[in-house]
């Protein structure tokens, strides 16, 4: 018989307010096993865990149930708690008498009443309760970044600098992201590829990080510490140690008409190319789609005038199979599309650009070398109206656009608007605007610089029309401060489109087994406490892949999944869950439905000699690897038979306490 | 007055399927209407007068019935809040009202000129006319 003590918290007046918590240690006191029982205002202090610790010496206690917060905030405090006073961590149940007793309820009586039952219903679990032993597992110090922008870099430079291997996985030919297309940055504006660039090379030339670019991560299997993922590095038909990225090839090519991604459309590319010139590795791509070589074996242009030798019109898709014990996912984001918006005229309207394209258009590297000139006719625009929110802060029933604020778009049209007025200050720029969220440091500032001292319009109201009339486009809005409507006949419209994870991220997450929130955004282990962990160990959230953010923060946060990454790496070994499924051989009958639901592989069958009473033959039967096993128990209630059961959380376990609840 | 204030907001939520604190206050509805300058109270205006329970202003208000009713508001409105739903119920609302001025057809010509919107005709001789 198990001796259990009882051990009710106050949580000050968290719980204490709405959960008569003397009646609850009262009531528990004469339940089968129970030997002990006390309250005391804070549990989880020093004072807290000496009287549980005194009370396991003093009345040799073999469980302990706490009633308390939800085992996510303290669990592994009162394991701790337990286990330094020579008692099984696994021989600790708590009862969750604030999260789903106290915060919910308002009648003392009744959230009384509940709080009882449900440490009744711990202690009858606990009656249950083996001890269990947590093994060990080894961690492979090696990180996968997956995305090379700002943030994937940032997180690969901190974690190579503490001296552990990193794979920086990006699916275009060169690493720096949204980044590298910026041309300035708010609210500084200093220019993106002069802070970017140096990142780059250094990420290049650090000989703990390895690049592999326009390549996607094709499979991931394991566990904390130690996954193994298959990455498919594309063809890009050039040979990456013999190109010397001279460029020669791509201003020979004669198939034009393949669009310039980087520039966002604006402009062709041949179909041998170098996204930009500063591009990591400087290598040569070529887009079979648009290669006149590779669709009719006609031309070979490239190879002639190559004279490192690099072309290779046979290379194939290579495929990388390696281990790591850390993954971080910095996979960003897209502006969206803005053409179901049609009120805007974004798809019939060359010079209704959105804002990612109009800082192509104004960065020296881009489509008019950074003059600005309008797509339709090449013209200087006089007139240039940018339009705020579009497609953000929607109602989702609307179908509108993101639910969510995209963050950067007041600052970046800011910028815009400022670098317009300072470059060609006669031409008139107005904004309309929502609301103008400046939150952040020097941030409010550079908005009222540009109202202030560059004379940007600011319009609080939103556009209704853009039409087109002539050679203008006429842009219909409200002005909500001067109670009118206005019309203004502009040269440009842009568009401060929101923003949107990269469409990669929902199958990246669903491999990863790492939650996402309904607009595709990685969630984190906890809003705040938590930030940079999925709740999936071993995976860690950098950049906007997380949730919109701009570029201080994704650098802040990219550290601090680096410092993460680094912690877990330091470890030789980890200590594994021992709540892991395990099989009853005598049970099984080899129908293989666990393998089948297990999303963690941890189930392999075996043709196995199965001997119990009057049994001895060779069956088929399920084995759990209990390394690979994350506890879920999909397995245990898929088991058509019974025999599969989850150590910590067996049916019988699981019963009791549903019975301990039905009593009442 | 002040129950009849609420009376009337609260008919003219149940009729229009409105909820105006929805809105974001951010004049898309003001911004898309084609016949704007023709209203005196606006689109945006009609959902923070009904939010702050101004029913009788709109009433009075000749916007009623110069709202097209083309629903480009409602079609725009990215909080889906639906102002032109909003007005349509003010209008029902005049509309629906017994024992007042309403006109008989013989009546008609006398107000009939070119100031006189159509869709303040038609209303003025609607059922509720006893």
């Amino acid at each position: 018989m198990q001796k259990i003590g009882v051990f009710v918290c106050w949580c000050g007046s968290n719980i204490a307010a709405t959960v008569d918590v003397e009646a609850v240690a009262e009531a528990v006191k004469n339940e089968p096993g129970v030997v002990f029982s006390a309250n005391y205002q804070y549990m989880c202090s020093a004072a807290g865990q000496k009287l549980i610790q005194d009370a396991i010496h003093e009345h040799h206690l073999t469980g302990i149930v706490v009633c308390s917060c939800s085992p996510r905030m303290h669990e592994a405090t009162f394991r701790k708690t337990a286990e330094s006073a020579g008692l099984n961590p696994y021989m600790v149940e708590i009862a969750n008498i604030r999260e789903q007793c106290s915060w919910i309820h308002k009648d003392k009586e009744e959230a009384t009443a509940k709080a009882i039952v449900l440490a009744k219903a711990a202690i009858s679990k606990l009656r249950n309760d083996t001890p269990l032993q947590a093994g060990t597992s080894a961690v492979t110090k090696r990180c996968l970044v997956i995305g090379g922008g700002i943030a994937g870099i940032q997180t690969a430079l901190d974690v190579a600098d503490a001296g552990y291997e990193v794979d920086i996985v990006e699916q275009r030919p060169t690493i720096g992201g949204r980044m590298a297309q910026l041309d300035k940055t708010f609210p500084t504006l200093d220019c993106a590829a002069c802070i970017l660039t140096p990142k780059m090379v250094e990420a290049s030339q650090n000989e703990k990080i390895n690049i592999i670019s326009y390549a996607k991560v094709e499979k991931v299997s394991g566990f904390v510490g130690s996954f193994k993922a298959t990455i498919r590095k594309k063809a890009r038909f050039v040979d990456e140690t013999k190109c010397t990225g001279c460029s020669l090839c791509t201003t020979k090519c004669p198939s034009r008409k393949g669009k310039n991604e980087f520039n966002m459309n604006l402009d062709n590319r041949g179909a041998i190319y170098i996204p930009f010139a500063q591009a990591i590795p400087n290598v040569a791509v070529i887009d079979p789609e648009q290669c006149i070589k590779l669709k009719t074996g006609k031309c070979g242009l490239c190879e002639k005038v190559c004279s490192a030798g690099a072309i290779n019109y046979k290379q194939e898709d290579e495929l990388i199979e390696r281990e790591y014990g850390a993954i971080v996912v910095a996979t960003g984001f897209k502006p969206i599309d803005p053409s179901p918006l049609n009120e805007f005229g974004y798809a019939d309207n060359a010079d209704v650009v959105t804002s990612l394209e109009f800082e192509r258009l104004m960065n020296a590297a881009g489509p008019t070398k950074g003059t600005l000139l309008r797509p339709s006719d090449g013209k200087h625009p006089k007139t240039i109206v940018f339009i705020q929110c579009v497609g953000s802060r929607c109602e989702e029933n609307t179908k509108r656009g993101k639910p969510y604020c995209s963050k950067i778009c007041c600052m970046y049209t800011a910028k815009h608007a400022m670098l317009v007025r300072e470059k060609y200050p006669d031409t008139d720029v107005h904004v309309f605007y929502i609301d103008v969220r400046t939150p952040g440091k020097n941030f409010d500032e550079f908005y009222r610089r540009a109202a202030e001292q560059y004379g940007v319009d600011y319009i609080k109201g939103m556009v209704g029309k853009v039409a087109k009339e002539g050679d203008k486009l006429m842009v219909q809005g409200s002005d909500l401060i001067n109670n009118e409507q206005v019309h203004i006949a502009a040269d440009m419209v842009v568009l401060a489109t929101a923003i949107e994870p990269d469409p990669t991220a929902r199958s990246i997450g669903t491999m990863l087994t790492a939650s996402m929130d309904t607009n595709d955004f990685f969630t984190e282990a906890h809003p705040k406490l938590r930030p940079v962990e999925s709740p999936t160990a071993g995976i860690f959230l950098s950049g906007v892949a997380q949730g919109p953010k701009d570029i201080p923060e994704t650098v802040a946060q990219a550290g601090a999944a680096a410092s993460k990454v680094i912690g877990l790496l330091a470890k030789d070994h980890l200590v594994t869950n021992p709540c892991v499924a395990q099989s009853n051989e005598l049970m099984c009958n080899g129908c293989s439905q666990c393998e089948k639901v297990c999303p963690y592989g941890a189930i392999t069958y075996v043709e196995k000699e199965v001997r119990g009473p009057g049994v001895r033959e060779v069956r088929r039967v399920a084995q759990v690897n209990p390394a690979v096993c994350q506890g879920c128990g999909a397995c245990t209630v898929t088991c058509p038979s019974g025999a599969m059961d989850l150590k910590g959380f067996s049916n019988k376990q699981i019963l009791a306490e549903v019975d301990a609840i039905c009593r009442w | 007055m002040e129950n009849n204030a609420k009376f009337l907001t609260e008919t003219a939520l149940r009729i229009s399927g409105v909820n105006p604190r929805k809105c974001m206050k951010c004049g898309k509805c003001s911004g898309t209407c084609p016949n704007y300058d023709a209203m005196e109270y606006h689109p945006h205006q009609f959902v923070a007068m009904v939010e702050k329970g101004q029913i009788e202003k709109l009433m009075q208000s000749k916007s009623i019935y110069l709202c097209l009713s083309c629903m480009a508001c409602v079609e725009r409105c990215p909080r889906g809040v639906e102002p032109g739903k909003l007005v349509e119920a003010v209008r029902l609302m005049q509309i629906r009202q017994q024992d007042k001025n309403h006109k008989g057809a013989r009546d008609i010509p006398e107000f009939a000129d070119e100031s006189v919107p159509q869709q303040l005709l038609m209303a003025a001789m609607r059922k509720y006319r006893k």
